[in-house]
């Protein structure tokens, strides 16, 4: 299939800042030649890879669990709009207010409106991929509100003045020497003897953030799943950064893709099986709140939701494409890649990399958008064994790559070096003599080739090739000339 | 919010509909082929062991005490003096926490409660393969905050709580109530994905696991577990 786009009225992204960088070849150029990064990436992504097949390992119903959460996720997306009226109505008949965002901008202007509303010029944040998605925290920043990451990760990244490179972790690329100066120079009132025990930073963070907690009155949070049919939300975590986000302030905005959904409550008991086990390599994470519009008298009595497309039903409308938005977030599909484990995350040039960030953030923004994500990829199949809802991730891929080459085709009117020579190849392949004669010829590569018998440089116009691989010279024999040799005519 | 008369809501919700077409698709039921409420035999021990490997304390009735007994020697070692509970803690364990422990009436503030150095709370249930607790709220539970500002978190669970599996705790629980799981004290991966234990939410969990009979509470105490709404 090469396109499925039906000409309907679905938009992407408008505002992509925070979903596209530059080129990935470029980019991870840039990442491949830093030496620290690679070592971080490498101990870091060993260290999860384990503990995860560790804790799938004790499920003797892992395999059960994946298909049921493909089968539900795909379920949902089926009847998303019932859904979502299912889930507004729930959320509304139990006190809690729900907003509908188009894209980036109008839910930026939405928790801003709703912050503003509150008085306060401050905000403590639970570690949110969706408000990193639409740049919450900068939009906050030009409307005076100062918004607080609580998460460790967050906060590392936010206090570096960073970008995040993974999913879960996003100051993954910082090790504890790296994680100890940031402190040291940003924490206000932190301790100047500090070491890089990661238990001392830990703590530093606790006391900075003691008192912001007990404090605050308005938290921004994202929500891993929303229960259609009772109005639920649940946040998955581990430090309590969520727990005193979601519980101490009067306020509490969410902003949630409307992707995110579960149909029903009893769905839940498959993916709190499936989510800390691939995410975090946990039985069960630390902790995880559920709550349900406003409860009186505990908690935040003023409560809202904000439901984002921002891309989404662009997505969507990709029969095969839609696939990605049953992504649940756990970063397995990144901790596995052999690309993101020597590039990171920030040549993926977007919030959400590694192997679903390449499916998702080009379909999010429209592929022509981030034409070089669908390529930052071997295809090695590694993300699809691990993803607890089976996205075939790797199909996706080419899926996109296929969807790329039209739209490149449909716009220019010179082909592409490899439209040409994919159409040159096709006309000798396409005639048993023509293909023979050229084996010959190209056995006159071996001239090109170096002394370890690959071509590391190609002439131009195939020097794309050689620009990211090596090539192995071709062999003097081909094997249609060998078995010609050895068996003598064959039939 | 409005843009060119056509609310955000109506047109998300009609990208949607023109993204799925005019003709659904018919998804065939989803399986469910994994182990699910009911199938596994509840594991006292599987549930001490899941607790344990993720640090928490555990105390069990090995010795026929009482919870009052348990809780007495819990608050001793850990030198704890003051203490909050909910209001629906049964009497026995007020008398076992002596004169420190404060009962929440519904205004105790935050910063009230950072200055305690623990809370004791029930559960509605607890969950042997993950090592799981739940609270939800319920009078000998409480407000969520309680069980969160306290460094020291002390919870008695009791044996006819415990389910097997996630399944049979999805089953069980309310969800139109507030939900706190909580899988041992808390702790963060996110320097170098190292497991370093007590960040925000109590440092210390420790539990008490014990028959009911071992926890008499009078028949009008409200919050008993029992009391929790329960879906079959």
């Amino acid at each position: 299939m090469t396109s499925t786009f039906l000409g309907l009225p679905t938009v992407a992204a408008t505002d992509t800042e925070h979903l596209r960088g530059e080129p990935f070849p470029v980019a991870a150029r840039r990442a491949l030649a830093d030496g620290q990064l690679r070592a971080n990436l490498g101990r870091a992504t060993r260290t999860i890879r384990a503990k995860r097949q560790a804790v799938v390992d004790e499920v003797d119903d892992w395999q059960e669990l994946r298909e049921a959460g493909r089968a539900l996720k795909a379920a949902t997306m089926a009847r998303l709009d019932e859904h979502l009226e299912q889930l507004e109505a729930a959320v509304t008949a139990r006190g809690g207010t729900v907003h509908w965002a188009r894209d980036a901008a109008e839910a930026n202007a939405v928790v801003t409106e709703l912050v503003r509303a509150t008085g306060s010029d401050e905000v403590v944040k639970v570690k949110s991929m969706a408000t990193q998605e639409i740049g919450l925290n900068e939009a906050l920043a030009s409307a005076g509100i100062a918004a607080l990451e609580t998460d460790l990760a967050e906060l590392i990244v936010q206090l570096g003045n960073d970008r995040p490179s993974h999913i879960l972790v996003p100051a993954i690329h910082r090790n504890r020497a790296e994680i100890r100066e940031i402190f040291r120079r940003e924490m206000p009132g932190v301790d100047p003897d500090l070491t890089d025990d990661p238990r001392q930073l830990a703590m530093a963070a606790r006391r900075f953030l003691r008192s912001k907690f007990l404090s605050a009155r308005v938290a921004v949070s994202g929500a891993n799943f929303a229960v259609a049919e009772t109005g639920t939300l649940a946040v998955v975590e581990s430090e309590g950064n969520g727990r005193m986000c979601l519980t101490l302030p009067q306020t509490l905005i969410t902003v949630m893709g409307i992707e995110k959904l579960v149909p029903a409550w009893q769905d839940l008991e498959v993916f709190l099986q499936l989510l800390p086990r691939s995410s975090t390599g946990e039985r069960m994470n630390p902790y995880t709140s559920m709550w349900t519009g406003v409860t009186p008298g505990d908690g935040p009595q003023d409560v809202h939701l904000v439901l984002l497309d921002n891309g989404r039903t662009a997505t969507l409308a990709d029969e095969v494409g839609r696939e990605a938005l049953h992504c649940i977030r756990c970063s397995a599909c990144l901790n596995v890649c052999p690309v993101y484990e020597r590039v990171g995350g920030h040549a993926y040039g977007s919030v959400y990399p590694g192997p679903i960030g390449a499916v998702l953030s080009p379909q999010l923004t429209g592929v022509e958008q981030n034409a070089t994500l669908p390529y930052a990829s071997s295809l090695c199949g590694a993300c699809l064994d691990v993803c607890p809802v089976k996205i075939d991730i790797p199909s996706l891929l080419v899926h996109l790559r296929a969807q790329h080459v039209e739209q490149h085709r449909a716009t220019h009117r010179l082909p592409s070096p490899e439209a040409v020579t994919m159409a040159a190849a096709g006309w000798v392949m396409g005639d048993e003599r023509r293909f023979a004669a050229a084996q010959r010829a190209g056995g006159a590569g071996r001239l090109l080739g170096g002394r370890r018998g690959v071509i590391a440089t190609l002439p131009p116009p195939l020097a794309g090739w050689t620009s990211s691989r090596d090539l192995p010279a071709p062999p003097a024999e081909s094997f249609r000339a060998w078995w010609r040799r050895t068996r003598g005519e064959s039939s | 919010m409005t843009s060119g008369g056509v609310t955000a809501r109506d047109e998300v919700l009609g990208r949607v509909r023109a993204a799925l077409g005019e003709l659904r698709v018919t998804l065939p039921g989803v399986p469910r082929g994994y182990h699910g409420a009911g199938a596994e035999p509840v594991d006292l021990d599987l549930l001490v062991d899941r607790l344990r490997d993720y640090h928490a304390l555990v105390r069990t009735n090995g010795d026929g005490h009482t919870v009052a007994g348990l809780l007495a020697d819990a608050v001793r070692e850990r030198g704890a003096r003051s203490f909050v509970v909910p209001a629906g803690v049964p009497p026995a364990w007020l008398e076992a926490l002596g004169s420190g422990v404060l009962v929440d009436d519904g205004t105790l503030t935050p910063v009230d409660l950072d200055a305690v150095d623990g809370v004791v709370t029930g559960c509605a249930l607890a969950i042997a393969e993950t090592g799981t607790i739940v609270l939800d709220a319920s009078a000998d539970q409480g407000r969520r905050l309680l069980s969160l500002v306290p460094d020291y978190h002390l919870c008695v669970v009791r044996e006819e709580d415990v389910v097997a599996t996630v399944p049979d705790a999805v089953a069980r629980l309310d969800p139109t109530r507030p939900l706190t799981w909580i899988s041992g004290p808390s702790a963060t991966s996110d320097i170098e994905l190292e497991r370093v234990e007590g960040v925000h939410g109590p440092r210390t969990l420790e539990v008490i696991l014990v028959p009911a009979a071992a926890d008499p509470r009078p028949p009008s105490t409200p919050g008993q577990s029992s009391e929790a709404p329960v879906q079959s």
